[in-house]
C-alpha cells in the first residue's frame, strides 16, 4: 500500500513543472506586486486613467471602490480620475462603473478589434506578462502603427506610452531550434529616441500600472486572505476540541 | 465495548464544548450568506442621491425626478397654491402629519424646508399608483388625484379623509445644496 | 398505530404520526457499522457535506446570476465585486466542485481496494456510478454558466462529439444546443438543468445509495461480514453504533477537510489555473478560439482516452466505455474475497497499474497533444482497460489468503 502511494506521489511531481514556455518572448522578467504599497497603485490608476481608459474600460470596477481601497477620497476621485458624463449629461458619479465613451463599432473599424476591457486582464494574462508586454514595444516600419511588440507579436495596439518610454529598436541574437537550424530572437532593446522618463523610471511606472491592474482584477484579495487567516485559526482550535471528543468516546472501543 | 470507568463529566463537557463552538462556527458561516442579501454596490450606486436644479422652474410647475426607482415630485408652489393649505385642514385625515413618513424638517404644514418647493414621493399610499397633478380646480378638487381608486392629496401631499389611501405621501430626505440645487436622498446639515 | 412508544411529549406525538425515532435508530443510533473504519471511510460523509455546500452556495449564486449570453459573465463579476461576500460564495462553489471530484475519486478508490462493490453490495455500486455520471453532467453544465472563453469552447468541443454518432449525430447536436452554435439557448437550458433537474436527481440517488448501504450493512477494510457473528440481542459483535462513534469521528474528518478546503478557498482559489482556468477570465468569443482548449482537471483522464484513439467515433465510444465498464465491475470481478489485504499480489499490481494509468491519463489530458504524448496516452489507456481485463482473468482462480472470521 505504502509503495503504491509513494509511486503515485512521484508521478505527480511533473504535473507541477508546467512551464509557461516563454523562450522566444522578450522582455522576460518577473515582478511581485506589493498590495500594501497604496501609493504605487495610486500612481498606477492615474496612469491608467490618463493613458489607457480612453480605449480600455475597466467596466466591472467602481470608482468609489477604488477610492476606498486605494485611500483616495471622493473629491480626489472626481478631480483626478473621473472625466466622463452619464446619460443625463451629469458628471459621472463616484459609485458608477469605470466605463468609457468609445463606441464599439468605431473601435472595431479603427483598430480591427474592440480594445478589450481590462478588469480581469491580470487574471487571464498574469502580472509578469503585462509587465513585459508594456515594456516590449519596438519600432517596426512594417506594422500599421510603426510598432511591434516582443511579447505579443503583431499586436494591434499602438504604443500609447511612447511619450514616456521613448522609442526602442530590438537587438537580435541567434538560437538553434530542435532541428539544429538557426533562428533569430530579440535579446535586448536600444533606445533610439528617449521619452520623458528614464528606463528605470519607465519600469517603475509600468510596475505601478500593473500593480493597479492586479488590484482591479481582484479588489477583495486582501479581505479574502485576512478572513482566511481567521477561519483557519478557528478551524485549528476546533480540530483540537473535536479530536479530544473523538478520543474520549473511542475509549469505549479500544 | 467497555463502559467501565467512563468519565461522564468529561464526556458531557467535551460534547457541550464541541456543540457550542460548532454552533458558533455555523452561525459565523451563516453571516456572509445573509449579508449577501443586502443592497449590492450596484443597488447602492443606482440608489444614490439625485440632484436637481430648481432655478428654471416656473411657479406652479411639477417636475418628476427618479430616485431609488420611485418618482419624486418637486412642485414649485405659487402663493395661490400655498394659500389653499390651511383651508383644507378639516378635510384631511392627518393634517399635522403625525402618522406619515417625513423627516423632522418636513413636519410642518407645508411639509417642506422652503414653503415654495414641495419635495414628495409620487407614490399613492393606498396601493402604489402614481397620482396626477391637478393644479386647476376640476369637479371641485385641486391637488393630487390618484386615478386608480380615487384617493386625493392636497398640495402638501396630505391625504384627504374618506379615501382609500391611509397616510400622507412620504417626503424623502433632501436638502438644498445651494439656492438653485436640491439633493434628494440625503439629509443636509441644514 | 404504534402506542408503545417510549417517548412522551412532542417526540411521542410525532412518532405516532411519523417514524422519526424509528428512522433515527435504524440509520444512526442503532445502525451498527464495523469498528475498523480507517482513513478511506471518511469520504462518504465528506461527499455528503460537499453536496450540501454546493447546493447552498449554488442557491445563493442563483440569486444574483443572470443566465443570459449578454449578461452572464458580467453577473459573475457583479457577484464577485458588488454583492456583499459574493466573492466568498463564488469561491466556495468553484472550489467545492473540484473538492467534490477529489473526494469522489478517493471514495471510489476505497471501493476498489476493499471490494465494496462485490455481492451483496452491487446495487450500492450501481447507484454510486449513477451519482458519478450525474455529477459529471452537473459539473459540465455548471462550467458553461460563467460564459468565459473556456466555458464556451469546452462546451463546443464536447457537444460536437455527439456529432460523431452516425446518422443522428448532427441532428442530435443541434437538438442539444438548441441553436447552430453554443448560444443563449444552450446557456438557458443548461442553467435550468444545472440548478434544478440534476440536483434533484443527485439528491434522490444519494438517498437511494445510503438506503441500499444500510440495507446490507457497510463493508470494512478487512472485508469481513460483521453480520455473521451477532450477540444474543442480534447486534454484530464487531459492530458499533454509528452514533456516537462515527458521528464524532466524522466531525474530525470534516474539520480536517475544511482546513484543507479553506486553505484553497482563501489562499489559492485558482489553484494555478486548474480550479479557475485563466482563459475563463475572458468573456466568451465565438470568433476567437483559445490557443489550448482543455476540460477541467477532473475530466482530463477521460478526455485523454478520447484523444488517444485516432478515429473520432471510436474515441467517443472508448471514452464512454471507460465509464460504462466501471458499472460492470461487480460482475467482472469474479473473486469472492473482498479486501486487498487478503487478495493475491496480482490484484495489487493491477490496482497499481490502474492508478498510474488514471493519473497519467489525467496529466496528459490537460496538455496539448503531441505524437509522443498521444503514444503515452494510448499506453495508459491500455493500462486502464487492462485493469478490468486483468481482474476478470485473475479473479476466477485467485490465490487469496485466508480471510479472518472476526475483526481483531
Amino acid at each position: 500500500m505504502k509503495k503504491t502511494l509513494i509511486l503515485i506521489a512521484g508521478l505527480l511531481l511533473p504535473v507541477i513543472g508546467f512551464a509557461a514556455g516563454g523562450g522566444a518572448s522578450f522582455p522576460n522578467d518577473d515582478i511581485t506586486i506589493d498590495w500594501d504599497d497604496k501609493a504605487s497603485m495610486q500612481r498606477g490608476v492615474r496612469t491608467y486613467v490618463n493613458y489607457c481608459m480612453g480605449c480600455h474600460e475597466v467596466s466591472y470596477s467602481r470608482y468609489n471602490r477604488v477610492g476606498a481601497d486605494l485611500e483616495i477620497d471622493d473629491d480626489q476621485l472626481m478631480q483626478n480620475l473621473i472625466f466622463t458624463t452619464d446619460k443625463y449629461g451629469e458628471k459621472t458619479k463616484v459609485g458608477a462603473l469605470m466605463t468609457n465613451t468609445m463606441n464599439a463599432d468605431y473601435a472595431a473599424e479603427a483598430f480591427g478589434i474592440v480594445p478589450p476591457d481590462l478588469s480581469l486582464i491580470a487574471r487571464s494574462r498574469g502580472v509578469d506578462w503585462l509587465y513585459n508586454y508594456l515594456r516590449g514595444f519596438y519600432v517596426d516600419e512594417s506594422r500599421p502603427y510603426g510598432m511591434n511588440n516582443g511579447v505579443f507579436e503583431k499586436v494591434g495596439m499602438p504604443h500609447v506610452l511612447a511619450e514616456l518610454q521613448g522609442y526602442q529598436v530590438p537587438k537580435m541574437g541567434t538560437r538553434l531550434n530542435s532541428d539544429g537550424e538557426k533562428y533569430e530572437v530579440i535579446v535586448g532593446f536600444d533606445i533610439v529616441k528617449p521619452g520623458s522618463l528614464s528606463p528605470s523610471e519607465y519600469d517603475q511606472t509600468i510596475h505601478d500600472l500593473v500593480g493597479f491592474l492586479d488590484y482591479v482584477s481582484e479588489p477583495y484579495r486582501q479581505t479574502r486572505q485576512n478572513v482566511g487567516t481567521g477561519v483557519l485559526i478557528f478551524l485549528f482550535l476546533f480540530l483540537i476540541l473535536a479530536y479530544f471528543l473523538k478520543k474520549e468516546f473511542w475509549k469505549d472501543i479500544h | 465495548m467497555s463502559s467501565d470507568g467512563v468519565d461522564n463529566n468529561r464526556r458531557h463537557f467535551l460534547t457541550a464544548a464541541t456543540v457550542v463552538v460548532g454552533a458558533v462556527g455555523v452561525g459565523t458561516v451563516a453571516v456572509p450568506f445573509l449579508k449577501s442579501w443586502s443592497p449590492s454596490a450596484r443597488a447602492k450606486s443606482a440608489g444614490a442621491p439625485v440632484e436637481f436644479d430648481i432655478s428654471k422652474m416656473e411657479p406652479g410647475q411639477q417636475v418628476v425626478v427618479k430616485w431609488r426607482g420611485k418618482p419624486v415630485w418637486i412642485v414649485r408652489r405659487d402663493t395661490n397654491i400655498l394659500a389653499t393649505l390651511s383651508k383644507v385642514d378639516g378635510n384631511l385625515s392627518d393634517p399635522t402629519s403625525d402618522q406619515s413618513i417625513q423627516p423632522e424638517y418636513a413636519k410642518n404644514e407645508a411639509r417642506s424646508i422652503k414653503p415654495e418647493f414641495l419635495v414628495v414621493e409620487g407614490v399613492c399610499t393606498h396601493l402604489g399608483c402614481s397620482p396626477t397633478y391637478q393644479p386647476e380646480v376640476v369637479a371641485g378638487f385641486q391637488g393630487f388625484f390618484c386615478p386608480c381608486h380615487g384617493s386625493k392629496f392636497d398640495f402638501a401631499g396630505r391625504v384627504y379623509s374618506g379615501v382609500p389611501a391611509p397616510t400622507n405621501l412620504p417626503v424623502p430626505p433632501h436638502f438644498y445644496v445651494s439656492n438653485d440645487v436640491i439633493r434628494i436622498g440625503e439629509d443636509g446639515t441644514v | 398505530m404504534n402506542t408503545d412508544n417510549k417517548n412522551n411529549g412532542l417526540a411521542g406525538w410525532i412518532d405516532q404520526r411519523f417514524p422519526m425515532t424509528k428512522m433515527w435508530e435504524e440509520h444512526i443510533s442503532k445502525y451498527y457499522a464495523p469498528k475498523n473504519f480507517n482513513f478511506w471511510y471518511f469520504f462518504g460523509s465528506l461527499a455528503l457535506l460537499v453536496l450540501v455546500l454546493q447546493i447552498v452556495t449554488g442557491i445563493f449564486l442563483t440569486m444574483h446570476y443572470k443566465p443570459d449570453g449578454a449578461e452572464a459573465f458580467i453577473s459573475v463579476e457583479h457577484i464577485m465585486r458588488d454583492v456583499d461576500w459574493g466573492w466568498l460564495i463564488r469561491y466556495l462553489h468553484s472550489t467545492g466542485a473540484s473538492a467534490f471530484f477529489v473526494i469522489i475519486y478517493l471514495h471510489m478508490f476505497r471501493g476498489l481496494m476493499y471490494g465494496s462493490y462485490q455481492k451483496p453490495r452491487e446495487l450500492i455500486w450501481i447507484f454510486g456510478m449513477c451519482i458519478f455520471l450525474a455529477l459529471m453532467a452537473e459539473a459540465f453544465m455548471g462550467y458553461l454558466l460563467p460564459w468565459g472563453q473556456m466555458s464556451f469552447w469546452g462546451a463546443q468541443v464536447i457537444i460536437s462529439l455527439f456529432g460523431a454518432i452516425p446518422i443522428v449525430g448532427d441532428d442530435l447536436t443541434l437538438w442539444i444546443r438548441g441553436d447552430f452554435v453554443i448560444s443563449d439557448a444552450t446557456l438557458n437550458r443548461f442553467f435550468a438543468l444545472h440548478v434544478i433537474a440534476v440536483p434533484l436527481v443527485l439528491v434522490m440517488l444519494v438517498v437511494m445509495h445510503v438506503i441500499a448501504l444500510h440495507e446490507v450493512g457497510s463493508n470494512n477494510p478487512e472485508g469481513v461480514e460483521i453480520k455473521k457473528h451477532k450477540d444474543e440481542n442480534g447486534i454484530p459483535l464487531d459492530g458499533i453504533p454509528f452514533h456516537p462513534y462515527y458521528s464524532v469521528k466524522d466531525i474530525v474528518g470534516v474539520v480536517v477537510f475544511l482546513i484543507l478546503f479553506s486553505s484553497v478557498v482563501f489562499f489559492m482559489p485558482e489553484m494555478g489555473g486548474y480550479f479557475l482556468e485563466h482563459a475563463n477570465f475572458i468573456p466568451a468569443n465565438p470568433f476567437k478560439t483559445p490557443e489550448h482548449i482543455a476540460p477541467v482537471w477532473y475530466f482530463t483522464p477521460f478526455y485523454a482516452i478520447l484523444r488517444a484513439v485516432p478515429h473520432k467515433l471510436s474515441g467517443v465510444l472508448a471514452m464512454f466505455a471507460a465509464i460504462a465498464i466501471l458499472f460492470l465491475l461487480p460482475w467482472i470481478d469474479r473473486g469472492k474475497v473482498h479486501s486487498i489485504r487478503y487478495r493475491a499480489n496480482s490484484f495489487r499490481w493491477l490496482l497499481t497499474m490502474l492508478v498510474i494509468s488514471f493519473i497519467g491519463l489525467g496529466y496528459l489530458g490537460a496538455l496539448p497533444p503531441t505524437e509522443l504524448k498521444t503514444f503515452f496516452a494510448q499506453v495508459f489507456s491500455v493500462g486502464y482497460f487492462g485493469f478490468f481485463l486483468g481482474i476478470w482473468w485473475i479473479s476466477k482462480n485467485e490465490k487469496t489468503k485466508p480471510v479472518p472470521e472476526r475483526i481483531l
